[in-house]
């Protein structure tokens, strides 16, 4: 213990009775550090409010123009002046699904085997290797995905899928690239840490009584996971796959260069799309008109608060079971 | 054994089979992408990619120096100004974080962690690009700044709270003020803990691109005028990722790769110092 930051005794006299002061709390340099620090956490609120004003004053003039059916329009005709959201709001839903349905099974195996299965000295290097994935910039995954995934698409998995599945409405029209599935794989690669990191701490609180009891009364270790570990954090792996879909509706750069960023509404997974965080990244400088403006201002307005409400309910899910505990918000 | 046991093993094996053959999948990728990475970006790098400036669309040559200078600023900046206001959110969550506002600010700040950075963005260009008429690196560093903000206050109130109670109480007990206690005592202790977790943040937010693009904007000369549009590293890859030349996609392979290296050295180091720092408070 010499690293203890005490050195020597700490000044003492004069005015002894502001130290009494202090442990009661009324001391006025206590009571100023504070209110400074008060002040710092105070941001938090008024960062996520200035964002939703500034959003939805700017948006007035399209909510005005437009009103909701905004959210169900499909032309977007920046010459005409008329704006309707509903392919990028589709398409945003669609790719996050596609991407949830990849990375689900993924990073719930990840955080299973972590926590259940793997011998423990396996256990800390694959944290880490999960981790790390979260760590890379989402312009890298793009750049990667636009020439590395997409050719390997385009060779070695679209043409055997059309052959079996080809008949379906999702597998439709030409694979040039760039397309909703091409954008969901590397969405699900992007949020599998997401949720594998936070479904892992999730398994971690659940008490391991629970597991002790189940094996005690003759399961099988994966009996013991689906019976006892999995149904006591629902809650929170169910906390754990809104946050990964949080993550998916707001990524930009990725899909940006991947999907295709078509003004369409397909449910062709091989058909380009379009998603509101791509049209943002790509309109939004070129906005030349003040309604284009105020239209692309909407499209942010609509994703800040869909995420924002996503997330707030994954992290009431997560914070049952892990109470408290700034789960899965550490960057790495 | 039972005909029944025997199902009720050999599901338990086919599952956790399954189990390490998914897990093992998702692994796959990231071994995947980053054999790429070096595989196509380390031929790339030489001298001249990391002190040259970039030379005009089609010809060969030229390097990213302005982009790697720009990162540094802006992210720098970025840092300069989003530090004080995250740590000291955090510092009120560990110190006085316990009653409604403590909770609603926890709230905020775990679900801020979770929007979209180029909403950010454009709410920076909101605030300072639109009235300047000008996009800017300051910008660029405020959106960042932004960012950075909820993930700080959450690592650094988990990092104070490591300290033990024993060491508050100590200092209280010797008579410091609450303010000294919390500064000098308890601060001081998880030092080492929050600033790995500001560089953390500082190697996440260089690796945003999003609030950068109506901002910072990109600049393919060098420049060092914060008032001035300026290159980054990320901005500089989905530049070059995106456009029709051979040589731009070298570039942009090796520019990842420089990036991603940045990303993890920063990300590996912090991560290094807190195993250190664990080790010593438990």
């Amino acid at each position: 213990m010499t690293s203890l930051p005490i050195e020597g005794v700490p000044p003492g006299p004069p005015g002894t009775e502001s130290r009494w002061q202090s442990l009661l709390g009324t001391d006025r340099s206590d009571r100023t550090y504070r209110r400074i620090l008060t002040g710092f956490a105070l941001a938090l609120p008024a960062l996520i409010l200035v964002i939703l004003g500034v959003l939805f004053v700017n948006a007035l003039p399209a909510l005005r123009r437009f009103g909701p059916s905004f959210v169900w329009t499909s032309t977007w005709d920046p010459v005409a002046e008329i704006y309707g959201a509903a392919p990028m709001i589709v398409g945003t839903l669609l790719s996050s699904f596609v991407a949830l349905l990849i990375a689900v099974p993924l990073a719930l195996s990840v955080a299973i085997l972590l926590t259940e299965f793997a011998p423990r000295w396996l256990r800390q290097p694959v944290a880490f290797l999960v981790e790390l994935l979260a760590a890379i910039p989402s312009v890298v995954y793009g750049t990667w995905g636009v020439f590395v995934l997409i050719p390997f698409l385009r060779a070695h998995v679209v043409p055997p899928l059309k052959a079996v599945f080809g008949w379906t409405p999702f597998l439709q029209g030409v694979f040039y690239g760039n397309s909703l599935l091409a954008g969901g794989i590397i969405l699900a690669i992007m949020i599998v840490p997401y949720i594998a990191a936070v479904s892992r701490e999730v398994l971690l609180a659940v008490p391991s009584s629970q597991r002790e009891a189940a094996l005690a009364m003759g399961a099988t270790r994966w009996e013991a996971v689906r019976s006892a570990v999995l149904p006591y954090g629902r809650a929170g792996l169910i906390g754990a796959i809104i946050l990964g879909l949080g993550r998916a509706l707001g990524e930009t750069m990725a899909v940006t260069m991947l999907i295709g960023n078509r003004h369409d509404i397909s449910i062709s997974l091989l058909q380009p799309a379009y998603t509101m965080a791509a049209a943002l990244a790509n309109e939004f400088s070129e906005a030349t008109t003040s309604m284009y403006l105020s239209a692309l201002f909407e499209v942010g307005f609509i994703l800040f608060v869909m995420t924002v409400a996503v997330n707030a309910v994954a992290r009431i899910l997560i914070w049952r079971v892990a109470r408290g505990t700034a789960v899965g918000s550490r960057a790495l | 054994m039972s005909r029944r046991a025997f199902w009720r093993h050999l599901t338990s094996r086919v599952m956790t089979g399954l189990i390490v053959v998914l897990s093992f999948l998702a692994v796959f990728a990231l071994i995947l992408i980053f054999t790429d990475l070096v595989l196509k970006g380390a031929s790339s790098l030489d001298w001249a990619f990391f002190t040259k400036s970039p030379v005009p669309a089609g010809q060969n040559g030229g390097g990213v120096a302005n982009a790697i200078v720009g990162t540094g600023i802006v992210v720098g900046l970025a840092a300069l100004i989003g530090v004080p206001i995250g740590v000291g959110a955090g510092l009120y969550l560990a110190e006085y974080g316990s009653g409604k506002l403590g909770f609603m600010v926890r709230f905020i700040a775990d679900v801020l962690n979770g929007t979209p950075s180029i909403v950010v963005g454009i709410v920076a260009w909101t605030f300072i690009v639109r009235p300047t008429h000008r996009f800017s690196a300051i910008a660029g560093s405020v959106a960042l700044a932004v960012l950075m903000v909820p993930m700080l206050a959450r690592t650094t109130e988990e990092m104070v709270r490591l300290v033990p109670h024993s060491l508050r109480e100590a200092a209280l007990a010797l008579g410091y003020p609450r303010w000294r206690t919390s500064l000098k005592v308890v601060a001081r202790t998880a030092l080492g803990g929050i600033v790995t977790g500001c560089l953390v943040g500082v190697a996440r937010v260089a690796g945003e691109t999003a609030p950068l693009l109506f901002t910072a904007l990109g600049n393919l000369n060098f420049t060092t005028t914060i008032t001035q549009p300026m290159q980054t590293l990320s901005l500089q890859i989905y530049v070059y990722a995106t456009g029709p030349f051979e040589e731009w996609h070298r570039l942009a392979w090796a520019s990842a790769l420089v990036l991603m290296g940045l990303v993890l050295v920063i990300s590996l180091t912090a991560r290094w110092v807190t195993r250190q720092r664990h080790g010593s408070i438990r």
